[in-house]
């Protein structure tokens, strides 16, 4: 059995990686590219309204400005970077493959402990109910950041991302699964309470991009994040079926 | 369910429907911990090397980066 998931999750994820690249590269990739080239440009005064700076000379121009918000530089600017065009494309058609991978084995182990049939169609709604716990929600308290935003050390954004993704996953399984009421409330408790305590607040609202391209990359990221998780479902469902007949 | 009530019909003992439930969960448990291994290598791992090379990603799918 472990074989099958695998298996058919490495063929999901190689579908949905390919996919997932080629809706990227006309939704979300133009808006980074897009604000990269405000962040370059930006000045060094304003860098302190936004600590994310790729330029050499101001690389730590906005630390002093702004100590608490990037206490650890996460640019470490003589660190190897793919090159801009087909390189750096090629690393993110990578990447999509092993989330693609990564989602669809995590999905079809939740679906076999949980038990019952796996197909495209349970796949599919699976996928979606993973798009809510692991990306939708979370984005309420964290929403999707263009290169240049402002933000809270990285760190700490990480950890309430990921706890808020466990809470939600099993307030989301226990509100769908549990047969009793007080269960179901419970779910709603432990769904909710990450947001009660509040995602890590960024220094300052201002960013070095106009603020339509901000709330376009929002909608164009939750369009991507649904499809990779919706997608993985999908054709980790149907292979799996598929695979495990004939085995 | 199905299964584990599958497995007691086949098998006598208690043990047996164990193993048959044991034999599900074990590699599934392990299925869910490579597709973690994998979800948060790519999108959450620190070192520069790792997140240059999967950055665009990590943006696009709204995961904290910087």
């Amino acid at each position: 059995m472990f074989k099958t998931i695998i298996l058919s999750a490495f063929g999901a994820g190689l579908a949905v990686g390919i996919a997932l690249s080629v809706v990227q590269a006309v939704t979300t990739e133009p808006l980074i590219l897009h604000a990269e080239t405000f962040e370059n440009a930006e000045p060094a005064p304003a860098a302190a309204a936004a600590p994310h700076e790729h330029s050499t000379t101001e690389a730590h121009a906005h630390e002093a400005a702004a100590p608490e918000a990037a206490p650890a530089h996460q640019h470490d600017e003589d660190a190897w970077s793919p090159a801009d065009g087909f390189e750096r494309s090629a690393y993110t058609l990578l990447a999509n493959l092993l989330m693609g991978v990564g989602v669809s084995a995590v999905l079809l182990g939740l679906m076999s402990i949980r038990g019952g049939k796996i197909d495209a169609r349970t796949g599919v709604l699976w996928g979606v109910a993973g798009f809510f716990a692991a990306s939708l929600l979370p984005s309420l308290g964290l929403s999707p950041e263009l290169p240049g935003t402002a933000a809270a050390e990285v760190t700490s954004r990480q950890v309430w991302w990921l706890s808020t993704v466990a809470a939600s996953a099993i307030g989301l399984a226990l509100i769908v699964f549990s047969g009793s009421w007080l269960l179901k409330a419970a779910g709603l408790v432990i769904g909710v309470l990450p947001h009660v305590i509040g995602a890590p607040v960024p220094p300052t609202l201002e960013a070095s991009y106009p603020a339509g391209l901000g709330g376009e990359f929002v909608a164009a990221s939750l369009v991507v994040s649904a499809l990779l998780w919706a997608l993985s479902g999908l054709f980790s469902g149907w292979l799996y079926q598929r695979l495990s007949r004939t085995a | 369910m199905s299964n584990l009530s599958k497995a007691a019909t086949r098998s006598t003992s208690i043990s047996g429907v164990e193993a048959q439930a044991g034999s599900r969960i074990v590699p599934a448990l392990f299925a869910v911990a490579f597709g973690l291994f994998l979800f948060i290598g790519t999108g959450f791992a620190a070192p520069s090397l790792i997140h240059n090379a999967t950055h665009d990603t990590r943006h696009s799918l709204g995961l904290p980066c910087h």
